[in-house]
């Protein structure tokens, strides 16, 4: 067994500077590294490229690194739900790039498989596409798009072991595994941290060949966006 | 004339026995609530599951547990969750049955937009542009004509592009019309709207054929 673990989210964290590109799993608040985050926040890294399907809200997730204009750029589907990213961009104090999401995750996918460009049609026609290279297969138009290159991927699963092997929970699952193995050093947070041999290896999402540090988050607030409910009876 | 619930209720009419749907945001989401229940159908949600169900009793919500439009949701039997790529696959790869989602403006060649006002409102396209470019069943659930009453089938779309020639049918307010190679096509009218009255909302090209028969809803 090769051994991922490392004793807490400093060791974790070794080696980010100023100006890298991070991943960051994520859709909404639902699955984010919290504990990475709190730690960029508390390193003060700057310059920060980040690849991440939402900016998070004003004051969680990526909305605590855009408060502290850590952040030069954001690679995102869909940025609504945060002032002051809405400022910042308005501002031109951050640059945005705005993906379709399916092409975003895709992105991650092609790093983590050894895909340098792919085909979409997603985006054809549209100011999405301007400049790309185009191309035409059974009368239907595609789109080419780059795989995302990384310097660390933060994801975050439900429990995972010591060999770096991760298991997911609910919907907390979305970008996550696409993200694992995409970046130069992928980072996986858990809520629990189990000794090799706990977990089975059929119900593994992502093995560990992908994960190079994995650490227990100290704690999860798991906030929730929408609360929507209905009455009983 | 219809509102956003009777749209609704016309489209869920289009949701046929054993389809998987994906739906949009806003009036799309109330189309899950008038789907018979006498017939087979999955919905689809882009952040990772299919087989949703309604939303949790309070007390019961879980956190890891929502929809695209991060709201909290349960699950029905048979349900699945999986990663985003593996969703938009279903999506790319045409194995959603029906798509439904709303627009700012459809043109009369099925072109739409939907994701962003120049220098107004930037919030992104989320999934609306891989929903459009690969679907081959498209619904668009929108008002006939927006708040200053300009008609939102146009000639040609006046805001950034989300897909092009993408749209095959739209369910508004005033009316249910098709995209054919001639522009829009009149199916039917809301219940109290005359044929004139879609006419006179309608920027694009408006083909009117015989008698237009009242909706059913």
């Amino acid at each position: 067994m090769i051994k991922k673990t490392v004793s807490d989210v400093d060791k974790a964290l070794e080696g980010v500077a100023d100006g890298m590109t991070f991943m960051l799993g994520g859709f909404g608040l639902c699955g984010i590294p919290e504990n990475a985050i709190a730690q960029l926040v508390k390193l003060e890294i700057m310059d920060i490229t980040c690849i991440s399907n939402n900016a998070g809200v004003d004051d969680f997730g990526l909305g605590l690194l855009l408060q502290n204009h850590q952040i030069k750029k954001m690679i995102s589907s869909y940025v609504g739900e945060n002032d002051e990213f809405e400022r910042q961009m308005l501002s031109g104090e951050l640059e945005v790039e705005l993906t379709p999401q399916g092409t975003l995750a895709e992105k991650c996918r092609a790093a983590q498989a050894g895909f340098p460009a792919f085909y979409t049609p997603a985006g054809y026609g549209t100011e999405v596409a301007e400049g790309k290279e185009t191309r035409e297969f059974d009368g239907k138009m595609y789109v080419l798009e780059p795989a995302y290159q990384a310097d660390f991927s933060f994801v975050k699963a439900w429990k995972g072991d010591e060999a770096g092997n991760l298991i997911f929970k609910g919907t907390a699952r979305n970008f996550n595994p696409c993200m694992c193995g995409a970046a130069k050093i992928t980072v996986a947070e858990v809520e629990e941290l189990v000794p090799a041999g706990s977990l089975d290896p059929n119900a593994i999402h992502i093995p560990g060949i992908f994960v190079q540090r994995i650490f227990q988050g100290e704690k999860y607030e798991k906030r929730i966006e929408q609360r929507t409910v209905r009455q009983k009876g | 004339m219809l509102d956003k619930n009777g749209i609704a209720k016309r489209i869920a009419k289009e949701v046929k026995d054993g389809y998987y749907v994906n739906l949009g945001i806003g009036i799309p989401t109330l189309v899950a609530n008038f789907v018979r229940e006498d017939i087979s159908v999955e919905f689809q949600s882009e952040n990772g599951v299919l087989g949703m169900g309604p939303f949790p009793f309070e007390g019961e919500e879980d956190a890891d547990v929502i929809n695209a439009g991060k709201q909290t949701i349960t699950t029905l039997p048979g349900a699945s969750f999986f990663d985003s790529a593996t969703s938009f696959g279903m999506i790319r790869g045409q194995h959603v049955d029906l798509t439904i989602l709303g627009a700012m403006e459809v043109a009369e060649n099925g072109d739409i937009a939907n994701w962003k006002i120049p220098g107004k409102m930037v919030k992104g396209m989320g999934g609306a542009m891989d929903l459009v470019a690969s679907a081959e069943n498209i619904i668009v659930a929108m008002m006939h004509t927006n708040k200053a009453g300009k008609s939102k089938l146009l000639k040609k779309c006046t805001l950034p592009l989300t897909g092009v020639g993408c749209v095959k049918k739209i369910v508004t307010n005033l009316a249910v019309l098709e995209v054919t190679e001639n522009g829009f096509k009149l199916l039917e009218r809301a219940p109290g709207v005359s044929v004139e009255e879609i006419v006179q909302a309608t920027e694009g090209k408006l083909e009117v054929s015989g008698e237009t028969p009242e909706m059913v809803v």
